[in-house]
């Protein structure tokens, strides 16, 4: 009876992977598809022969728009990833009269949809001369993301011992110092977590991108669109696209997934 | 190095709980000073607000003459050790022990110089690379405490720095306490709830309950002179035996049993709590001391001496003191057996045959009762 559970939570677990799954095979083989073969009728079948002529033929369309978005979501990942520890900081570990009505008033700031404020945020940024270039989009996009890393960064830190700002406090550090050296350097897994929000988040975004850039700006969702939006597309083109702008987000996740890991406070306390 | 003087100190929480009420202490320069008391009694919000990690609601703080209470912590000058020792994870020991001096901005080569003097003295040398986590709970404990040498403060500030070692290691870090203190000399103030890391470590002692000053004292004049039922209840292990009694005529009597009354009490006559050590028995009546007999109902064996505990015909004190006293010796000592009968624990030297169930013949020194007020608790003698 265990063991008929055991097999039915199995079987049902791999089901709802496969159906997960499923658009990522069929980008991923369509892609590699030679354009002869790509047709509706035969999409579920793997490619008779590997070919890259996809990847080939919309890379110099892309190739801007992903530079773009990688100047784009580098400084905001690192920038609004910064602001919301030392946000999450002075709101967990060295709380000032106030405090308890600040932090909802950020927190606010995650429920506007971005379609409400376009309008005024698009004309603030052209009357200050922000508006074309990326320098605009990055500002726009750290400001929207303090919200989630302010919110990371708190629940970081208030996990963290109050003994071990108390003992920098008596050590001699002031906040600032007990911020860079006692609180930052213990703070990698929210730093992973913050980073990987934002970087997503702003490499996804369009319609920011679309309405605060000119075309020289565009990030690659801007560019992709273009492609995909076309009448005449080949499919195996669209799809290398897509496989292509979605690349960056997944090396990311890769890359900064193992600082989720427990275990950076080993040692701190009694333990 | 500098004294402590606390002059009516309170700390009141937001919500109107009173935490620390009036205190006075005078901490004498490179004395040790313990204060103890069960927990919640305000004895860690008295030392954070030495530290000035926490404000003080009303009443002033001097280290030495300079008046501290509205410094931040960083500009006093103190070091303090926690009960989770607090070490920087993410630092090397070297790192951990000099940081104090390298937010003080000690010069490069002096704070090289003062680190390894200190991981020298607390046998740190080889682990001055490793980080608190590749420690074992007694070197972490060494690493808190150089910290807080390494800075070579005014005072040293140790909140229950002992309590997460195991029982062996805790015994041993005392003495070597001890012996730090008798070494470097420096202004201590430590907080425990133990009564016996109290009286062994302290040079004075205070006791605070509920937020209020006991009594403040030597570790002897606490055991020999408690001021009330609660210091009384709370220092010395075993615990004083207490019970009710009516003192008239120059006699006290409780159970069936007449003592004559301590020449504090000769010529009164009213109901107290009678309180006798442990140690205030004798197993030989030939010194003239006046006797009571007993029936032995549990014999503990400790090697050099056993303890003897009877039953008495009389109620249990119940006071609300005794109960916050004991309560914080055996805080989970739940009783297995319903009590409402007084006991008593006398010690004995070994060589005094005693069994259970046997009747014995005890003396009583009549220099060692205690009398106590039975609503105040305040000492009657």
């Amino acid at each position: 009876m265990r063991a008929a559970l055991v097999v039915g939570k199995y079987v049902a677990l791999l089901a709802f992977v496969c159906f997960f799954l499923m658009p990522v095979y069929v980008m991923v083989i369509t892609a590699l598809k030679d354009p002869a073969q790509v047709s509706v009728a035969r999409m579920w079948d793997l490619p008779d022969t590997v070919s890259l002529d996809g990847f080939r033929a919309v890379w110099p369309k892309l190739q801007n728009g992903f530079v773009n978005s990688v100047l784009l979501a580098v400084p905001v990942s690192v920038v609004s990833a910064l602001l919301g520890a030392a946000n999450g900081f002075v709101l967990s570990k060295w709380r000032f009269p106030g405090a308890d009505f600040v932090f909802p008033l950020i927190l606010f700031g995650m429920f506007i949809p971005y379609q409400s404020v376009l309008i005024p945020m698009v004309q603030l940024m052209s009357t200050v001369g922000l508006q074309g270039g990326l320098d605009g989009l990055i500002l726009v996009h750290i400001i929207y993301g303090l919200p989630i890393t302010t919110l990371i960064f708190r629940s970081y830190f208030t996990g963290i011992s109050d003994e071990l700002i108390d003992a920098a406090k008596v050590d001699g550090a002031g906040m600032l110092r007990t911020f860079l050296y006692v609180a930052l350097p213990i703070a990698p897994p929210a730093f992973a977590v913050a980073m990987i929000w934002q970087f997503t988040s702003a490499w996804n975004d369009f319609l920011f991108g679309v309405m605060l850039t000119s075309t020289d700006y565009w990030p690659i969702t801007v560019a992709l669109n273009n492609i995909a939006g076309g009448q005449q597309v080949p499919f195996h083109q669209v799809m290398a696209s897509a496989l292509l702008a979605c690349v960056p987000t997944l090396l990311v996740y890769v890359l900064l997934g193992r600082f989720f890991m427990r275990g950076l406070m080993a040692g701190a306390l009694k333990g | 190095m500098a004294g402590i003087r606390l002059e009516r100190v309170t700390k009141r929480f937001r919500g109107g709980v009173v935490a620390v009420r009036d205190v006075d202490l005078d901490v004498a320069p490179g004395e040790f000073m313990v204060l103890v008391g069960p927990s919640g009694c305000g004895k860690s919000t008295l030392l954070r607000m030495i530290a000035g990690l926490e404000p003080v609601s009303g009443g002033r703080i001097f280290l030495g003459e300079k008046d501290v209470t509205d410094h931040l912590p960083q500009e006093r000058d103190v070091a303090m050790v926690f009960q989770s020792y607090a070490l920087y994870p993410r630092m090397s020991v070297r790192r951990n022990l000099g940081f104090g001096l390298r937010m003080r901005r000690t010069a490069r080569v002096e704070r090289e110089r003062r680190v390894a003097e200190v991981a020298s003295v607390l046998g740190l040398e080889h682990l001055l690379d490793r980080r608190p986590g590749a420690l074992s709970g007694g070197q972490r404990q060494r690493v808190a405490m150089g910290r807080a040498i390494v800075r070579e403060p005014k005072a040293f500030l140790m909140d229950e720095p002992l309590s997460n070692l195991d029982a062996k290691l805790r015994v041993s870090m005392r003495a070597q306490l001890s012996l730090l203190h008798q070494r470097l000399g420096t202004t201590t103030v430590y907080v425990t709830h133990d009564q016996v890391e109290a009286m062994t470590l302290g040079q004075r002692v205070a006791v605070l309950r509920d937020g209020t000053l006991q009594q403040y004292d030597t570790p002897q004049n606490l055991f020999r002179h408690p001021v009330n039922l609660f210091v009384a209840a709370f220092i010395g292990s075993p615990a004083m035996n207490l019970v009710h009694a009516s003192v008239s005529g120059g006699a006290v009597s409780f159970a069936g049993t007449r003592l004559p009354a301590p020449s504090a009490l000769s010529d009164v006559d009213r109901r107290v709590v009678l309180g006798i050590r442990p140690t205030g028995f004798s197993p030989s009546a030939d010194n003239g001391w006046p006797t009571l007999e007993v029936v032995p109902e549990i014999v503990e064996e400790l090697g050099d001496e056993r303890y003897v505990i009877f039953e008495l015909d009389a109620p249990r004190v119940d006071t609300e003191a005794v109960h916050a006293a004991l309560e914080a010796q055996s805080a989970d000592d739940a009783l297995l057996l319903p009590e409402n009968r007084a006991r008593f624990t006398v010690r004995l030297p070994a060589d005094v045959p005693v069994s259970v169930g046997e009747p014995l013949r005890l003396a009583v020194n009549p220099e060692r009762l205690y009398a106590f007020d039975q609503d105040t608790g305040a000492a009657l003698s």
